[in-house]
């Protein structure tokens, strides 16, 4: 977590322990803090502090978003196969329509127009995507939906988008707008859904009223404060911090194709590259520097290499990557987003994600290029006997 | 020495592993993840991978869940219903051992540099004379695992521990209570474990079936009972009425499925002639026929060996062995005669498909598949 985001939720865990929602001095501090929190997300992501909603997290923004508005106006919901599960199974839940995505992970805008129409009342498409970092075309998808479906609200989840991007201004056209604290430096177990007044919406919690009748439940004051001060703090370095992790990742990238034979580049630029393996810095350049995919995304495939493996041997040498998503018994379940962009199973199991965060270092990046290669080569040279 | 131990999230598997870190290896827990959505109730459950995730913290080792479902489905469940297709009695757990636990598990533990592979099962590996390895019976005969084990060779058993073999149940669960494990109690595990008994399993994971077609539902054969063993296979395989007769070829009856009917088999075939037993002699799916018959028509001298394998050296024909033709069945007097078992006592028709484990006493000594 950010130091400012600690900070700033210690004293509601101690003296500031107070409900928001009670009539005495306690619960008046912590209403203060509460407004002023959701001020601060309203600044941060654009919008009025009366559409902030505050969740648990992603996820639940997520299925308030999709479900809230299936439950207010039915009809069909829409999103592309390569989002987040908790858009994608609630999609699912309410019986909507899930469209294809092209080799570079975006949504096939022919395919996403081809369902459009009046049945549909909402689309959801993330902002960017958790896998493989590639940026979202809103505001043509915006405005497609706008033209073939006047009538349906549009979902964007922007939990991976909040550290990289200015939110505000690129989710400005959609109606519904998730974020999570613990993707920008805040607490797990925290988020908020902006949604527009224009938006018809039901809750899926049912209590007490908070939050405008929209989220029922004690609100984690503690949480969301600290979302707020990770918020600030993120948008005043966020500059910075894209051009210094950004470069830190095309470092990363570009040395691991180099140095790597067979290592190939994922995600966005991965068709302009063919899916060859890139073998030259110019292949590399093309991929690392792809203007359309976050900074702190790394995403490769080792030709050869089971990515299960690779990771067991990385953890030991303290480079903790993933592939994939966890599922919940711990396993690694093959990525839904890789098999969406046209990966066969056994390209999909070679997949490593190196994600960077606000606090990656040039150490951190001269080390994983010490000993990602020799993992690798390890895996490779061990030609086991009776198989 | 570096160990991965595999753990099922059972007791015997835990134990195995804390005698390990007793022992003073650095160990690492592994459990595959096989089978089963996430709210799976059965084999490798969010439930048991949880149980071997906390014995692990428990124990102060790092755990690990591989992900081999697309290999289980493709060499253990895929073959299983294959077998069943042709009217033949397949065994999944040796071939989970052959191909999952000491092929892909053992060959990832290599990979990752390490030593060994341990896992909980009731047998004893040992390093004899001659610089080779034997398989021995467990020292808990009640609960003696070799029968599984046997198809496998000194590859396997060079990087193979298995640390509770020179244990009794009883000292497993004692340790395990002792060290205050959470698996202490826990019920040992069932023989199929992708097939959850009764009507359990609803087609939850019919879109892993693979291989077999695809079938979903099965209209026509699903007599034979829902859910459990029958269940599955309707799924995923055409079910066939079929013809029961009798030695002489006279119609006596009928079966739901002949595909779900076995050599030896007793059950739901009905009664012989005045209430007496009736057995199960032959399976024909082609045919759609099952043939019956008295227990003394059952009793066979010899049984036809296929897909031999041996411990150490193959069997010289002529010698003396014990037999055991499942996995905890008695192991029964014959002479090996090369490409066949000839018992001392006529014995009971192997079912075609079904292990047949050879031992010298405790000794294993190779595997063949009874045909």
């Amino acid at each position: 977590m950010r130091p400012e985001a600690v900070a700033a939720m210690l004293p509601f865990l101690t003296d500031r322990f107070g409900n928001p929602s009670g009539a005495h001095s306690v619960a008046r501090s912590a209403c203060l803090a509460l407004d002023e929190a959701r001020d601060t997300m309203a600044e941060v992501l654009g919008c009025q502090p009366g559409q902030v909603v505050f969740t648990s997290g992603g996820t639940e923004a997520d299925n308030l978003a999709i479900g809230g508005v299936h439950a207010a106006r039915g009809g069909v919901v829409v999103c592309p196969a390569a989002e987040h599960h908790a858009v994608l199974r609630a999609v699912a839940a309410a019986g909507g329509t899930v469209v294809g995505v092209g080799p570079d992970g975006c949504v096939d805008l022919d395919q996403l127009a081809a369902v459009l129409g009046s049945q549909v009342s909402l689309v959801s498409v993330m902002l960017a995507n958790n896998e493989v970092g590639v940026i979202s075309p809103l505001d043509e998808v915006v405005a497609l939906v706008r033209e073939r479906s006047p009538g349906a609200a549009v979902h964007t989840d922007a939990v991976q988008g909040f550290s990289w991007l200015d939110v505000a201004a690129m989710t400005a056209d959609a109606d519904l707008v998730s974020v999570s604290a613990h993707k920008f430096g805040g607490p797990k177990g925290v988020g908020a859904l902006v949604v527009r007044d224009r938006v018809a919406l039901r809750p899926i919690l049912h209590g007490g009223g908070q939050e405008r009748d929209r989220r029922s439940g004690t609100p984690n004051v503690a949480g969301i404060v600290a979302m707020a001060a990770a918020a600030r703090a993120t948008m005043a370095a966020r500059a910075d911090t894209v051009r210094r992790v950004g470069a830190l990742r095309d470092r990363l990238s570009e040395r691991l194709l180099e140095s790597v034979p067979g290592a190939v580049a994922t995600g966005a630029g991965a068709g302009l590259a063919g899916g060859a393996v890139a073998t030259g810095a110019g292949a590399a350049a093309t991929v690392a520097r792809a203007p359309h995919r976050v900074a702190g995304s790394c995403h490769l495939r080792f030709s050869g290499v089971e990515a299960e493996a690779l990771l067991v041997l990385l953890d030991d040498v303290g480079v903790c990557a993933s592939a994939g998503s966890a599922c919940s018994s711990g396993a690694t379940e093959a990525s839904h987003v890789l098999s969406a962009m046209g990966w066969s199973a056994a390209e999909v199991g070679e997949s490593v994600r190196l994600s960077l965060g606000w606090c990656s270092t040039d150490a951190e990046i001269d080390h994983a290029l010490a000993v990602i290669p020799k993992a690798v080569a390890r895996l490779r040279d061990t030609v086991v006997a009776w198989s | 020495m570096r160990v991965l131990v595999a753990m099922s999230g059972g007791v015997d598997s835990s134990v195995a592993a804390a005698e390990l870190v007793d022992a003073g290896h650095e160990v690492v827990g592994a459990t595959m993840k096989l089978w089963g959505g996430p709210s799976d109730s059965g084999c490798c459950s969010v439930a048991d991978v949880d149980d071997a995730r906390r014995v692990a913290q428990q124990l102060g080792i790092a755990h690990h869940v591989f992900n081999f479902g697309a290999e289980f489905t493709e060499a253990v469940v895929a073959p299983y219903v294959r077998a069943h297709a042709a009217g033949t009695t397949p065994n999944p757990c040796v071939e989970c051992n052959r191909r999952l636990k000491f092929d892909r598990l053992l060959g990832r533990a290599m990979a990752l540099g390490f030593d060994a592979l341990a896992t909980g099962h009731h047998a004893r590996v040992v390093h004899d004379e001659g610089g080779g390895w034997g398989l021995l019976r467990g020292q808990d005969s009640a609960k003696d695992q070799s029968y599984v084990l046997s198809m496998l060779g000194q590859a396997q058993l060079a990087r193979c521990l298995f640390p509770v073999g020179e244990m009794h149940k009883a000292e497993v669960r004692a340790r395990a209570a002792a060290l205050r494990l959470r698996t202490a109690d826990k019920a040992d595990s069932q023989d199929v474990c992708f097939i959850t008994s009764g009507a359990g399993r609803a087609g939850g994971s019919g879109g892993r079936a693979g291989g077999s077609g695809g079938r979903a539902g099965g209209s026509g054969g699903r007599a034979g009972g829902s859910g459990g063993r029958a269940g599955f296979l309707a799924e995923r395989m055409t079910l066939h009425p079929g013809r029961l007769v009798d030695a002489g070829g006279q119609l006596i009856g009928a079966v739901p499925a002949v595909e779900l009917v076995t050599v030896g088999q007793r059950h739901g075939i009905g009664a012989g002639p005045a209430g007496s037993r009736r057995y199960v002699l032959s399976v024909d799916v082609a045919e759609a026929t099952v043939v019956v018959g008295s227990e003394a028509e059952l009793l066979s001298d010899r049984v036809a060996l296929g897909s031999l394998s041996w411990i150490a050296q193959p069997l010289v024909p002529g010698a003396t062995v014990l037999a055991q033709t499942s996995a905890h069945g008695p192991a029964r007097r014959a002479v090996f005669v090369g490409s066949s078992l000839r018992w001392a006592e006529p014995q009971r028709r192997v079912a075609p498909g079904q292990t047949v484990a050879i031992y010298e006493g405790d000794w294993v000594l190779g595997s063949a598949v009874g045909e």
